[in-house]
């Protein structure tokens, strides 16, 4: 299908039926349940899922193929996110040209830092990857902000105003971000008994596009110009030495996920018109070296879950609070469960960051390939349980190594 | 003229002469071993014909073109493959994956942005590296992650990798170095199969006498960054200044 063999395809279309029916998935609870508060089936976190999604996709065609760690990308999202509040501030609210914009702006943008960053590798490029992007976060926040110039809006961040020119909007159009019209906030909400589904318009336009970028990264993963990433990844010696010039190689990586990481800031001016320099700084690069490694470096699936996993904790652990817990521990004698209460207090609201960091470095220490190893264990072993194979013989078969396959 | 000539070359590191006037003519079709002490400037020399190093002085001719200046994937586009003391290949990749990049990178040189293509509809590749992973005995191991195999497999897959771009001159830097006995009868033998079968020039750096005799049409001694004498196999044997400066000191 689509020039897939069967594997991908299904798991194409296993991505394809999860996105289109997360409105459901994902809020499993009855609304007025206590378990309410785990639901994150509403718009504003779908989006998030989908976008970061988006951004761990392309960051790692260059990390998880070609083994380049950068420290930069948030630059091209923020980049992307800025090109499109500009096209909706100058033209129209129109979410396609500004999303055209922010792809091609981050691919030019890419092509320059790549150029200069990958003359180094290892260390010296992600050093060379940060120093531009604090360069770009440093910019944004405050040069190109002045009142001669004003690029970015410096502190307040980027946004439309009411006299702002958009020469091509109409007043039958939506006042906000729109499809042809179809505003990207128009949300249909469905009750069925206790229970209440949200379809968002914007969520599905980025839904279908993650779904074609999913099927391009599929195609690069099992194309000959992605099997000559994994190989500068092994051994750049022996590509020279093989009458392989690495470096335009790398540059194409670098320049490609840029403009993932550019589509991913479209979308999101997109969603909401607009873009402040703060998602260009180190931690949101940082944000998503965590999303890569988490769900499985160079797999195909990997950085969907471990950038759905990330934004999930960051939404849904930092909204519990004390009086939360004092309701889950109410059965327990009033003592232990203050002291219940005490334990688990920094671990939630403000402190999922540290819930986050405990569980990267279990993920890192005993599941190296990420969540994506983590589901390949678990399968093997119910299948082990299953068929109840020889013992002694699975014993002795060697640890298989995570395949990009999956 | 040989394919390749190398004329006056010197290589100092720092203070050191690690080569000093080497010539070296390598006829078509032939294979020549170079031999000599440890730290005799072999490797040097080797680095200079394929961009590792670039000579302080002379010339390095490959049928008829200077290769100097030019970058190591250059050198092999022109047709010069090389082989390493420790065997070089995508340890992170499948077997037959090591063995289609090569011939990728003979068919669409140094850079092409195939990112739409599928490998596995690449027949005509496929087949050629089945091909290849035949001659070398290797075709039940095309599964396999490279970097789990034995360090003879290992060398014989970077010279199937190398011979399956068809190169004209293949470099060997000491390819039986540190390995078992029968690993370096097994390479001896694919590499006097190679001989046989393909119009190829080799060029053999080498220690172990055995291999260089049962081998080598012609034969260079370097001592001490010079080449001392250049000629067949058989004379090199009684040659006493080989044996004082090379033979003398391995026994
Ligand atoms: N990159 C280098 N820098 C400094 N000295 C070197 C370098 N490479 C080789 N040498 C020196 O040059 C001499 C020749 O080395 P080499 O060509 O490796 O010898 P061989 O391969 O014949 O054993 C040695 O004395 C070695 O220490
Ligand atoms: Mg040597």
């Amino acid at each position: 299908m689509l020039g897939l063999d069967k594997k991908d395809a299904t798991l194409l279309i296993v991505v394809a039926v999860l996105t289109l029916c997360a409105p459901f998935i994902l809020n499993p609870f009855p609304t007025d349940s206590a378990m309410a508060q785990f639901n994150a089936g509403y718009p504003d976190l779908m989006q998030r899922f989908i976008i970061f999604g988006i951004f761990a996709i392309g960051y790692n065609i260059l990390f998880g193929l070609t083994g380049y760690l950068s420290f930069g990308h948030a630059a091209f999202l923020g980049v992307g996110s800025y090109s499109a509040v500009w096209i909706f501030k100058l033209f129209s609210y129109n979410v396609l040209p500004a999303i055209g914009l922010s792809v091609v702006v981050a691919a030019i943008f890419s092509l320059f830092i790549g150029f200069v960053s990958l003359r180094r590798s290892g260390i010296y490029f992600s050093i060379l990857t940060l120093a531009f992007a604090q360069m770009s976060f440093a910019l944004a926040y405050s040069v190109l902000s002045n009142p001669k110039f004003n690029l970015t809006n410096g502190e307040t961040g980027l946004q439309v105003y009411a006299d702002d020119p958009q020469w091509f909007h109409r007043d039958s159009l939506p006042d906000l971000p729109h499809l042809f019209g179809l505003s990207m906030r128009s949300t249909y909400t469905l009750d069925v008994g206790a229970w209440s589904f949200d379809f968002n318009a914007g969520y599905y336009l980025c839904a279908v596009i993650m779904m074609v970028v999913f099927y391009l990264a599929i195609r690069i993963f099992r194309s000959p110009f992605g099997m000559m990433l994994r190989a500068v990844k092994s051994n750049q010696q022996r590509m020279n030495y093989t009458g392989l010039n690495t470096r335009p190689y790398t540059l194409a990586a670098f320049v490609i996920s840029g403009m993932y990481a550019g589509l991913a800031g479209g979308l999101m001016a997109a969603m909401d018109p607009l873009a402040g320099a703060e998602r260009m700084q180190w931690t949101a690069s940082g944000e998503v070296v965590l999303m890569t490694i988490l769900g499985g470096t160079g797999t195909l699936i990997g950085p969907i879950l471990g950038a759905g996993f990330i934004k999930y904790f960051e939404n849904i652990f930092s909204k519990i609070n004390d009086t939360v817990l004092h309701e889950w521990f109410a059965l327990l004698p009033d003592g232990i469960e203050d002291f219940m209460v005490f334990i688990v207090h920094p671990f939630i609201g403000k402190g999922w960051h540290l819930t986050l960091g405990l569980l990267f470095m279990l993920v890192v220490i005993f599941l190296p390939g990420g969540l994506v190893e983590g589901g390949q264990r678990l399968s093997r072993l119910l299948k082990r349980r299953g068929t109840k194979a020889k013992p002694e013989d699975s014993e002795h078969r060697p640890e298989e190594k995570p395949h990009v396959a999956e | 003229m040989g394919i390749l000539e190398v004329k006056n070359v010197n290589k100092n590191f720092g203070g050191l002469k690690a080569l000093s006037e080497v010539n070296l003519s390598v006829r078509e079709n032939t294979v020549h071993a170079i031999i000599g002490p440890n730290g005799a400037g072999k490797s040097t020399l080797l680095n200079c014909l394929v961009g590792k190093l670039i000579p302080d002085t002379g010339s390095v001719m490959f049928d008829g073109q200077s290769v100097l200046g030019r970058s190591p994937y250059e050198i092999n586009q022109m047709g010069i493959s090389r082989v390493f003391q420790t065997p070089e290949i995508f340890g992170d990749l499948t077997v037959m994956e090591n063995m289609l990049i090569p011939i990728f990178a003979r068919r669409d040189g140094a850079f092409r942005m195939h990112a739409f293509e599928s490998v596995a509809n690449e027949r005509e590749i496929i087949e050629q590296a089945e091909h290849v992973l035949e001659d070398m005995n290797m075709a039940d191991k095309r599964g396999m992650h490279a970097a789990s195999m034995s360090r003879g497999d290992k060398r014989r897959l970077e010279i199937g990798m190398c011979l399956s771009q068809e190169p004209r001159l293949l470099l060997l830097d000491e390819p039986t170095a540190g390995m078992a006995r029968a690993d370096t009868n097994n390479t001896i033998d694919l590499l006097k199969q190679i001989k046989q079968d393909r119009d190829i020039t080799i060029a053999i750096i080498e220690h172990d006498m055995h291999v260089v005799f049962s081998l080598a049409d012609r034969i260079t001694v370097l001592a001490q960054g010079t080449p001392l004498v250049e000629d067949d196999p058989q004379n090199i044997k009684g040659n006493p200044k080989v044996r004082e400066a090379y033979l003398g000191e391995s026994a």
